[in-house]
């Protein structure tokens, strides 16, 4: 296909590309999950190649937990309109009304709330029976033992101990009426394969990724970019601009930002190649505990 | 992290496979590390777990960070297969890590079937194990040619020459049999790091590479490249100038615009007029890629077939034998029907015959009536429509299917083709001028099969009796099939086992069909205690020609009336397969018509069967 691709590169393409139309074939109601980011990006990006010249042939969903970076907001839209998307955007409303906080609620009631119930409703409201997303094995130790197409239960339940074995490639996307299907073709790429790939076929991705002096304050060890006034600053605590720039993004006042210079895609490359830190070191939810990622699977997070 | 920019960066997917205490985590948990793939949040978070988990003393106890779920931190197991990930300048590792204690077989298969390659652990102490033996076997079966052999714990042995020599000479001497091309044979200590990516001192004697060079630089596997063009084929969409695109991917060989092909299940042939694959019209698409292929001739082309040069096209059977590697804690049942698939085509498919089982430790064949979770069999399949294949020695994407139970979705079954049977086009089915139709016409009726099922003594049998004196007395032809006289002909071959009962009800549906291809109105009681058996009853007939009546009586109900003393033999432990009692039965889901046999005669059930029956028209009103 294009030749910038190294082998690597082209093989991971090839069986994300399968594994999209499979999902468009296999289900009734298929919805592409779009969190906004770089995955996100370039699970995009190879749905236009896997349809290609027809149009993406299932709806996007986007979960709103309202507390989402400006800038990936605009991004949003700007990718709906640009790709034509057919983009349906949901919040868990009752919990907003009910005061659901990103941190005076803590963040493990504000991510079942905000996300894992909000995704819920959304799947069982359309009633989609298959959902694609860009999770990747290689992001966390309970990941990397989920499938591809990977059965979920009533209510959207993961049991980790009765998955299907997937052999070859052939992928089995039989579901009864009251399970749904989550479909990952990202499964074998790393944090630095999508990278490469977002720079060898030159994807759009949120401008947040890229170093940029912001005003953030520090924050239990954590820089937190101030994104607005809805976060209220301790009386200790002080805004100051920092270079900074983020590797994983979800809502602005539970992402921590890194410093750094990396100021383009081949920068940030180059500065995957020697850095230390995990991708989701960042990701303030995950660190509740171990396991925690596996126990929001099991409820049903994405 | 090492992260080329190399456009030449190459990709290899290997298997990780040893016996329980061989030191497989450590050993990939060393290359993860020391290739600079396990950032330091995890390693810190490592230190803690090892301190609060570990089973390594001083060490850090790579286990840890290899479990991912907290069942198997807590009890110190791994559950199913992981996949890891790590690279060098040169190549990307894709590592599939499967456990080597319980459901060995089902793991390894797994993790085997995306791998080119395989790294095999053995203990320098222990030597070769059982283990050993049938993760070399499961490996050869599974197509993989090339292996290392990482002899561990060498300090057990005070790094010594002779014992690894020892150990590799018996190992070469077992597997010489299994058809691996190269066995790459490195003595190690996984725990220390000798071999693993740097070369040992305390092992001068050996000379050849180490574990991570021999995986950088063994020969990826270009035989896809090479073997004869496949292009499957997995949707059918317009393209931007109108025609018909076949969206799919090449998984051997190359195809160019201007090829001759032939649609292998169909035998039409066409030319490739272009190839697509976004953003822009290509010249050629390879083993690996995918693209969206238009034909020049408007030929027949759906999802699941294969195209194909037309001097090397795939076999075409509609049965066809194969090895089939059991996953599924339900067992294989011949006769039994489920979902396969192969490629991206699915068909129904039926296990007609299992030839042999192969115990895995010694290769040995025995006769087998099922295959129970982790087994291996030699089967013949026959599936409802043909289907394209390649035997899986000479090419495992299109000779590879699995085989998935219908009523639970599970994939329970993994297949490797070997040869067809028949060729589908040697049998033709010989179509007769006088037909169903025409016959009941001349009966002035219409044919169907009336089913009754349910538990033993549930009164199938009286109803069904009555029923037919009632249609006869409308001048109705029917026939009757009943289990226990069909056993007593047909059938007599055939016990109570779950296997039984499957070829039992599948004998019975086929004699009903024909009966119903001869014009009658075909009344069967059969307990028939599987939806799948009869769901495939079912879909052998016609559209609304199968009648499914659940004569619903409550087990108590009908261990009291016992007429043939069944429930008490069984209750006494002297019978056994007693559906409702030691054997499951499946109540139907949707039944054409559902009798509560407690709540009404036997002749009021009769006549509410006749009432339904006329009112989907199958009899005048």
């Amino acid at each position: 296909m294009t030749s910038k691709l190294s082998r690597h590169l082209s093989n991971l393409e090839t069986e994300a590309i399968v594994i999209l139309r499979e999902a468009a074939m296999a289900f009734e109601r298929p919805v592409l999950m779009y969190s906004i980011g770089k995955d996100s990006s370039v699970l995009l990006h190879l749905c236009r190649k896997a349809f290609h010249p027809a149009k993406i042939p299932f709806k996007a969903l986007h979960i709103d937990t309202t507390w989402k970076f400006r800038d990936m907001i605009t991004f949003r839209d700007r990718m709906a309109a640009e790709l034509d998307l057919d983009l349906l955007v949901h919040t868990n409303k009752r919990a907003i009304a009910e005061g659901v906080h990103p941190i005076r609620s803590g963040s493990s009631i504000y991510t079942r709330e905000m996300k894992t119930v909000a995704l819920r409703e959304a799947l069982d409201h359309h009633k989609f029976d298959a959902a694609i997303g860009g999770a990747r094995r290689d992001e966390e130790p309970s990941r990397s033992k989920e499938r591809i197409f990977s059965v979920r239960g009533p209510n959207h339940s993961w049991d980790p101990r009765r998955q299907r074995p997937e052999l070859w490639h052939l992928y089995n996307t039989q579901i009864a009426a009251d399970e749904t299907m989550r479909v990952f073709p990202l499964s074998n790429w790393t944090e630095l394969d999508v990278w490469e790939y977002i720079l060898a076929e030159d994807i759009p991705v949120v401008p947040l990724y890229f170093a940029k002096e912001r005003p953030v304050v520090e924050r239990g060890g954590s820089l937190i970019m101030i994104d607005d006034d809805r976060l209220e600053l301790e009386p200790h605590e002080q805004q100051k601009n920092v270079v900074i720039r983020f590797r994983s993004l979800g809502c602005y006042p539970l992402s921590a930002a890194v410093e750094s210079t990396a100021a383009s895609v081949a920068d940030i490359v180059e500065e995957l190649r020697t850095t230390r830190m995990s991708e989701r070191a960042g990701r303030l939810i995950d660190v509740d505990e171990t396991s925690s990622m596996e126990r929001k699977k099991r409820e049903g997070y994405f | 992290m090492h992260a080329p920019l190399h456009r030449e960066r190459d990709h290899l997917r290997f298997l990780a496979c040893g016996a329980v205490d061989d030191g497989k985590s450590t050993l990939i948990g060393r290359l993860m590390a020391e290739t600079g793939s396990i950032p330091d949040d995890q390693m810190a978070n490592l230190v803690n777990l090892s301190r609060k988990f570990g089973t390594t003393g001083e060490n850090l106890d790579y286990a840890l960070l290899l479990d991912g779920l907290e069942a198997e931190r807590e009890q110190g197991i791994t559950i199913d297969v992981a996949y890891r990930y790590f690279g060098t300048e040169k190549r990307a590792f894709i590592v599939a890590d499967t456990p080597g204690h319980e459901q060995y077989t089902r793991n390894m298969v797994t993790g085997a079937s995306n791998a080119e390659f395989a790294m095999l652990l053995v203990d320098a102490k222990a030597g070769l194990t059982k283990q050993t033996l049938r993760h070399s076997r499961i490996l050869s079966l599974l197509g993989i040619r090339r292996i290392l052999l990482a002899v561990n714990k060498m300090d057990l042995v005070d790094c010594a020459q002779a014992p690894f020599d020892a150990i590799v000479a018996e190992f070469r001497q077992f597997v010489s049999e299994l058809g691996f091309i190269h066995v790459q044979a490195v003595p190690i200590v996984a725990r220390d790091g000798d071999n693993i990516v740097k070369p040992s001192e305390r092992m001068a004697w050996y000379q050849g590479p180490t574990v991570l060079q021999h995986l950088e630089t063994v020969p990826i596997s270009t035989h896809q490249r090479e073997q004869a063009p496949r292009f499957h084929v997995q949707s059918v969409m317009r393209t931007d100038t109108g025609g018909r695109g076949y969206a799919g991917y090449v998984s051997s060989g190359a195809f160019k615009a201007g090829d001759e092909i032939i649609v292998a299940r169909s035998g039409r042939k066409s030319t490739i007029r272009r190839i697509y694959a976004y953003p822009s019209e290509i010249d050629s698409v390879e083993a690996g890629q995918a693209a969206t292929i238009e034909l020049s001739d408007q030929v027949d082309v759906s999802r699941g077939d294969i195209f194909a040069p037309l001097d090397a096209v795939p076999e075409v059977a509609d049965q066809f034998a194969a090895h089939i590697v059991w996953l599924n804690d339900n067992p294989m049942l011949p006769g039994r029907t489920y979902s396969l698939r192969i490629g991206t085509h699915s068909v129904a498919a039926t296990i007609t015959a299992l030839k042999y089982g192969t115990d895995i430790e010694t290769g040995e064949h025995a006769a087998v009536t099922t295959l129970a979770i982790n087994d291996i069999g030699f089967c013949n399949l026959a599936t409802t429509e043909p289907v394209a294949f390649d035997p899986y020695a000479t090419n495992h994407e299109t000779g590879a299917f699995i085989l998935i139970d219908r009523e639970t979705g599970a994939t329970a079954g993994a297949g490797m083709a070997d040869f067809p049977l028949y060729r589908a086009s040697n049998l033709v089915k010989q179509e007769y001028e006088i037909d169903k139709a025409f016959r009941a016409k001349m009966k002035g009726q219409r044919a169907a099969v009336v089913w009754f099922t349910g538990l033993p003594s549930a009164g199938k049998s009286t109803v069904l009796n009555l029923v037919e004196q009632k249609l006869s007395r409308r001048g109705i032809h029917t026939y009757a099939l009943d289990g226990d006289n069909l056993r007593l002909g047909l059938n007599r071959d055939l016990g109570f086992t779950e296997a039984d009962r499957v070829e039992n009800v599948r004998r019975a549906g086929e004699v009903a069909r024909l009966m119903v291809d001869a014009g009658l109105v075909v009344l069967c009681a059969f307990v028939s205690p599987f939806r799948n058996e009869r769901r495939s009853v079912r879909e052998r007939q016609a559209p609304g020609e199968f009648i499914e009546v659940f004569v619903d009586t409550p087990l108590a109900v009908c261990e009291a009336r016992d007429p043939k003393g069944l429930y008490a033999k069984a209750r006494a432990g002297k019978a056994f397969h007693v559906t409702g009692i030691d054997s499951p039965y499946e109540p139907p889901e949707q039944p054409e018509i559902h009798l509560h046999t407690d709540s009404g005669t036997p002749d009021a059930m009769a006549d509410h069967v006749i009432a339904e029956l006329a009112r989907m028209g199958i009899i005048a009103r």
